[in-house]
């Protein structure tokens, strides 16, 4: 009896302290947020962002002394790693998240809105990317999609009193939910027919099921579609612009650059690790998703005429350039290893780049109200300073080098070329041809600033708040000096590996 | 897998569960209905979930079904709160009022 009893004896998994810390610290962060707004009277409000900030800096300690000790650290049975790919991507969480803390301190002061909350909300999500980064088991992969997704709707609705924030947060909520659930019913049959909910595990078991049950295969796409909704892919990026337009600037910034790699995170997580060996399901897919989501996304840019919304359209086609490297990634090891490192070098610099560009939109639209192409007018007469960051930003958005993009996209051709096969080179020609397309709408806009007149004849300096020029000088370094000299980036990035812990 | 014929018929309502909510969501046109229809996806989710749990004999698919209920009870909170926010300045809206964002 008593043998018996003690072979039902419950052992703790043992917890790694210091490979929490980091999401331990962004917790605590969010609890003293709360904190502080339940017992300070309205003006004190103003720390509640300080809070925010210094502790999405504090965090970075933690994620800075664990790859500094370099060792991978797994925890409960494999379901929660954090190696050098979890970690680079933490730091680009945090660093995006203070950067969107930079963005909203004005912007949320000034309206009359709740602050506390809303510092609260955007740690929350951050904390849901940042476990995202580390999920390597279904449920919390589910898990971390939902910490992130849900306070985003609410930041989308953020100015409950506007038609056009309602509207977005409600277009965003109903896509959203609808691609959990269809993400939920696709791993709901994947567990059903390998029998486990940890990646590792499903890795060898999926090979085996490929012509015993095909049914698993519409697991397979249910989950991979569920996240493409996530990554605004075409044609699951009905929601985006509309979002994109409605919501408050700072959270469009969050939305198109934070929560678009948590989905890439989410992608590479499971391709790699958990669908490795269903590359007849996932290569195919993601070949026309890429070349969908590109084409159209950059044909739709061409005809906007809000600056915002044209970010958005060139935010679903820089999508599109993101998921090209994953058409080609089960050809062989080393085309997965370049397809891997392109996409999470192409993650960071277009995170500096595109909340650069939504810096600038911010400032501009503090003067002239509006993100109208046309108010952009004549900007470099009277803020020859936003131009300039404005135009660095655009031609890393096209690639064009100096700026940091032209690293990225050459890291994107390397790996469909590294295939070696026709539907590589044929993808690699479509992403050509459509960074052709997008300079031109890239180069509208700076026509624009540079060459037009002021529309109304107002030529009074704007007058920049420090937080975003904080912000802005982050983001402009970060785009010149990677793409001046992008060993700064890829030291951190080549000791990246996914496939080891799959097999 | 050891299947019964009981077995296969949960799997069989489930996915039919699943389907007519994922219609609902794409016909009907009222914000509160088709959250109700997300709801009916994601219960059709748990009862696969169960089904496939019993037929495995393995206890994680029930626990899969806890964090499905728990996270889609926050879910529903939120976009209560968010049709409210709506419904207040549009009273009577439905999906296809939406139109303000367009292009």
């Amino acid at each position: 009896m008593l043998a018996h009893l003690a072979s039902f004896a419950w052992d703790a998994p043992s917890v790694d302290l210091h490979a929490l810390a980091p999401e331990i610290v962004v917790a605590a962060t969010l609890v003293v947020v709360l904190v502080i707004d339940a017992f300070t009277g309205e003006e004190q409000r103003w720390a509640a962002s300080s809070v925010a900030g210094i502790g999405l800096l504090v965090a970075l300690v933690p994620v800075a002394t664990l790859a500094y000790d370099g060792a991978t650290r797994v925890m409960f049975g494999g379901g929660y790693v954090v190696d050098d790919y979890a970690l680079v991507l933490k730091a680009l969480f945090l660093l995006s998240g203070y950067v969107v803390v930079l963005l909203s301190t004005n912007y949320i002061a000034e309206g009359d809105y709740w602050e506390g909350e809303y510092y609260q909300l955007l740690l929350a999500s951050v904390l849901g990317m940042m476990v995202m980064a580390s999920a390597r088991d279904l449920i919390s992969i589910f898990v971390a999609l939902e910490l992130l997704s849900i306070p985003a709707y609410m930041l989308a609705a953020w100015r409950k009193r506007d038609l056009k924030s309602d509207e977005a947060g409600v277009k965003y909520y109903l896509m959203g939910v609808f691609a959990s659930a269809v993400m939920l019913y696709g791993m709901s049959v994947i567990y059903g027919y390998t029998g486990s909910t940890l990646l590792a595990e499903i890795a060898p078991r999926i090979g085996e099921l490929v012509t015993s049950e095909p049914i698993i295969t519409l697991g397979i796409v249910f989950v991979l579609i569920g996240f493409g909704f996530k990554v605004s892919a075409v044609p699951f990026h009905t929601w985006a612009p509309d979002t994109y337009e409605g919501a408050p600037t700072p959270v469009t910034a969050f939305l198109a650059v934070a929560s678009k790699a948590a989905g890439f995170v989410a992608l590479l997580n499971l391709i790699y690790v958990g669908f490795w060996g269903r590359h007849d399901v996932y290569e195919p897919l993601m070949w026309v998703l890429a070349a969908l989501t590109m084409t159209i996304g950059n044909l739709i840019a061409l005809r906007q005429t809000n600056v915002v919304r044209m970010l958005a359209y060139s935010g679903i086609a820089q999508a599109g350039y993101i998921l090209a490297p994953l058409a080609i990634a089960g050809s062989s090891p080393e085309a997965a290893d370049q397809a891997l490192h392109s996409i999470v070098v192409y993650l960071l610099i277009y995170a500096a780049m595109n909340l650069g560009a939504f810096a600038v939109v911010m400032a501009v639209a503090r003067k002239t109200r509006s993100a109208e192409i046309d108010t952009f007018g004549g900007l470099f007469s009277y803020a020859p300073g936003l131009t300039v960051a404005m135009s660095l930003f655009l031609f890393s958005l096209a690639g064009v080098p100096p700026a940091a993009g032209w690293f990225a996209k050459i890291g994107i051709f390397q790996a469909l070329a590294s295939a070696g096969d026709t539907s590589g080179y044929v993808l690699a020609v479509v992403v050509a041809v459509n960074s052709v397309i997008a300079f031109a709408y890239y180069g509208r806009l700076m026509r624009v600033m540079w060459m037009d007149d002021v529309p109304d004849g107002d030529t009074t300096p704007i007058r920049v708040p420090t937080s975003i020029t904080a912000a802005l000088v982050i983001t402009a370094a970060v785009t010149l000096v990677i793409g001046v000299v992008p060993g700064v980036l890829t030291h951190f990035t080549d000791p990246i590996n996914l496939l080891a812990l799959g097999r | 897998m050891d299947t019964s014929n009981l077995d296969i018929a949960y799997l069989a309502l489930s996915a039919i569960l699943f389907g007519l909510g994922g219609f609902g969501l794409l016909v009907r046109r009222n914000p509160l209905v088709m959250i109700m229809c997300v709801e009916l996806m994601l219960n059709a989710v748990n009862l696969t979930f169960v089904t496939f749990g019993r037929m495995l004999d393995d206890i994680s698919g029930q626990v899969i079904v806890f964090f499905v209920l728990v996270v889609a009870a926050a879910e529903v909170v939120v976009g209560l709160g968010l049709v409210v926010a709506m419904a207040r300045r549009r009273p009577g809206a439905t999906a296809d009022d939406l139109r303000l964002l367009r292009g």
